[in-house]
């Protein structure tokens, strides 16, 4: 049947059709859909795992009791993941074992732009990258029999672009692979000097394989055309060339980027007068074409940053660029912002008001860095901030302890928080860490996750006590507030710094774009007792706005938090009394 | 034939979604290989997002770059004029009069333009502008602008009346179809 389907769906279909029986996977944009999209499948167990290293072993586990097994997650996740990976290379797999990676070319929901082609060949695995919905589907099955054929875990890299289209696929029925009988194999499953010293070799006789499986595999294909320029490409850099270029250039379009062929490279750059690689991101392609001793075109017309598109590639390498006509206006950008009744807004106006150094983290609570809260200072990775704040103030001491707290989600402290707050309870400095709860994974898209008590399916699951985890590690002081109080944030925030031993604050309410959240009727301005003072814009709700010299709250948006409420000294807000 | 590129732009949690769903079945339906390439995560969180529908007989690129896009359908009429650089330049605008004013124009430090549908005219485009916010409020919900937008579309497209209520009855859930199909006709009437 033909459909028009989503990248990360039509990888969940791929890895329906293969028999997959097992995926363990943590959310992060543009990864989530394929473990979300695959959950719809009943013959598939899914679970978020608490990180990506987890999950991984996870699916590991699963294919090494023998059955088909996935992982998915983000680029950066990989590097989470990237200690067993590297080593699951030497051990193989007994089922096949696929592990989807999406990289975020272009930042539209990251951290950074790497390039996940680098863990590939570091760890030595293959690496599949399709170009469209369809090979996505296509791919996801052709990973499991690379997996089980040459005793790999195989990388299936995705883009957000790949992600996040939605193309024509064709589906077909499930296959149930037999299960294969778990055997115990210390050589080649106990990873210790001895036996890992007599794997390496295994590795690098597979990479030869896998090379010479590559030259004539039907992934790499040649696109003949022109010959006055040869393109060689992959993943979506292909649309953008055939756009352009449709049949006036020959392309070799790779479907395999890792390990790369060599004589189907060679007598592709033999066949054409000119040579060019279009890739994303690192010149992966195009360096391994130099050291094939070609001459190519590539880095030096075609940028390392950002994500490609068809005038970009036209303008690099003389096709046909197309304009339109902008207005002479300067267009205000649109940047994302805290939703209306977001609960950490009340916190990121305490932690302004009080002037704290704020350490941060990953998720939708990193907005809090964005004016006029600009109550957040530093975000580096997953878990990064509870970290940071522990060396912050053991460099600093008395002169930062006071001032400096660390801010972090749920679902990040869950992921990889606990082991730097084992580090302050542990080496002991006097810092003072929020986690800021709002019962899910919002950025993502609102995933379950260790502490919210259901699990991905929406059904009920084990849930962790954030409080008790806390003072079983040593910390004394642990105290609950809600974020939606000014006045009691206030003074958790003042009383925890002031105290002379480290502290945990846990700020929690459910986020408000929760289902389950019934929300109050919207605020409303009495015009009259409205002394334009804009103590209430200090808080940077998208819902209120000055009209006239007056400030205004927009109904549709208003959730009637209150926060804004608690700003104004004039009693100018008042509830509208209706259900929003 | 030629690649039709629509573009679908808005303020983030507008319902966007399902105005490309909605496109997307329907170009399917007729026989159409289609690429539809959507924004999801941190740009969804009220930020200005960009949705990229394209058909013809074969589809490369997912997304439609400048000068490329034959219809911009917009949800708000700063998007519009955000993204005007991608129309083409006998490309067709359908907007929504509808203003939301960004964080930077809320904190005071920029200005809504404004005369933004004059201003986008006087550079050539063909602006179809209506209060889609009122139509749909008077289907019955604030949210149903997109089906509004949908409606005014189908002006620009030779598809029988029955292919859009086709694609609607597939797309909507049954409990709001009457009420899209209100909002749809207010939108297609205006």
């Amino acid at each position: 049947m033909k459909e028009l389907m989503l990248g990360n769906a039509a990888v969940a279909r791929g890895l329906y059709e293969a028999g997959c029986a097992v995926i363990s996977s943590y959310p992060g944009t543009p990864s989530t859909e394929i473990t979300e999209e695959a959950v719809k499948y009943d013959e598939i167990y899914c679970e978020w795992a608490p990180n990506e290293k987890v999950a991984m072993e996870a699916a590991f586990g699963a294919c090494l009791a023998g059955k088909r097994a996935f992982c998915g997650m983000k680029h950066v996740g990989l590097n989470v993941a990237a200690d067993p990976l590297y080593t699951m290379s030497y051990t193989g797999v007994n089922a096949g074992l696929v592990i989807g990676v999406a990289d975020d070319a272009g930042m539209h929901s990251s951290q950074n732009e790497q390039d996940s082609r680098h863990h590939a060949i570091a760890a030595k695995v293959p690496m599949l990258e399709p170009s469209d919905s369809a090979e996505a589907l296509a791919f996801a099955k052709l990973a499991y029999d690379l997996s089980e054929e040459f005793d790999t875990p195989v990388l299936l890299k995705m883009c957000t672009r790949v992600s996040h289209s939605q193309a024509v696929v064709e589906t077909s029925a499930r296959v149930e692979p037999p299960v294969k009988p778990y055997e115990k194999n210390i050589a080649k499953y106990v990873m210790m000097p001895g036996n890992a010293k007599r794997r390496h070799p295994v590795v690098e006789e597979r990479t030869r394989k896998l090379t010479a499986w590559a030259e004539t595999a039907p992934v790499n294909r040649v696109e003949m055309g022109g010959t006055a320029l040869g393109i060689i490409t992959a993943s979506t850099s292909y649309q953008y060339v055939k756009e352009v270029f449709g049949d006036s250039v020959s392309v070799l379009k790779l479907g395999m980027t890792n390990p790369l062929p060599v004589d189907l490279i060679k007598d592709f750059a033999a066949k054409v007068d000119k040579l060019a690689v279009v890739e994303e991101l690192d010149p992966i392609i195009e360096d391994h074409c130099r050291k094939l001793g070609l001459e190519v075109r590539g880095k030096d017309v075609l940028p390392m940053v950002d994500e490609f598109s068809q005038n970009l590639v036209a303008a690099a390498l003389g096709g046909t660029v197309h304009t339109g006509k902008a207005l002479s206006d300067a267009i205000p950008p649109r940047p994302p912002v805290m939703c209306a009744g977001c609960p950490h807004r009340g916190l990121f106006y305490t932690l302004n008001k009080n002037k704290c150094t704020v350490l941060g983290d990953i998720g939708c609570y990193t907005l809090g860095a964005v004016a006029p809260l600009a109550a957040m200072e530093m975000t580096l990775c997953m878990g990064g901030s509870l970290s940071a704040i522990h060396g912050f103030n053991k460099a600093l001491g008395g002169e930062s302890e006071g001032k400096t707290v660390a801010v972090i989600g749920d679902s990040t402290f869950m992921h990889s928080g606990m082991t730097g707050l084992a580090n302050i309870a542990y080496n002991q400095s006097n810092s003072t860490v929020i986690i800021l709860d709002n019962s899910i994974t919002g950025m993502t898209g609102h995933q379950q996750n260790p502490t919210t008590g259901y699990n991905i399916k929406g059904d009920p699951a084990g849930k962790i006590d954030l409080e008790a985890l806390c003072r079983a590690m040593g910390f004394q002081r642990v105290r609950v507030v809600d974020p939606y109080d000014l006045a009691a944030c206030d003074q958790a925030v003042k009383e925890e710094l002031a105290a002379a031993e480290p502290s945990v604050i846990i700020s929690r309410r459910p986020c408000a774009l929760l289902k389950y959240v019934k929300h109050q009727p919207p605020l409303a301005v009495d015009s009259e007792k409205c002394k334009s003072c804009k103590a209430c814009m200090k808080i940077g709700c998208p819902a209120i706005s000055m009209k006239g010299g007056k400030a205004k709250v927009d109904n549709t948006l208003c959730v009637g938090c209150g926060v804004c409420e608690q700003l104004c000294a004039f009693g100018a807000f008042h509830s509208t009394g209706k259900e929003g | 034939m030629e690649t039709k590129n629509i573009m679908i732009v808005g303020v983030g949690g507008q319902g966007s979604l399902l105005a490309s769903k909605l496109l997307g079945h329907l170009l399917m339906g007729q026989g159409y290989d289609v690429k539809v390439s959507e924004v999801h995560g941190m740009s969804q969180r009220g930020g200005s997002v960009v949705t990229y529908v394209r058909y013809g007989d074969k589809v490369y690129s997912p997304v439609i770059d400048k000068g490329e896009a034959h219809c911009i359908v917009s949800f708000e009429l700063l998007e519009a004029a955000r993204w005007l650089e991608y129309l083409r330049p006998d490309g067709q605008i359908v907007t929504s009069k509808q203003q939301i004013d960004p964080m930077p124009v809320i904190t005071g430090a920029a200005a809504y333009p404004e005369e933004l549908v004059e201003k986008m005219r006087a550079a050539g485009a063909k602006v179809d502008a209506l209060d889609c916010l009122a139509l749909a409020e008077k289907a019955g919900s604030s949210k149903a602008v997109n089906l509004v937008l949908m409606g005014r579309l189908s002006h620009y497209f030779d598809f029988p009346e029955a292919v859009w209520q086709e694609a609607i009855e597939a797309c909507v859930p049954a409990k709001f179809l009457e009420l899209n199909k209100t909002a749809f006709q207010l939108g297609k009437n205006a």
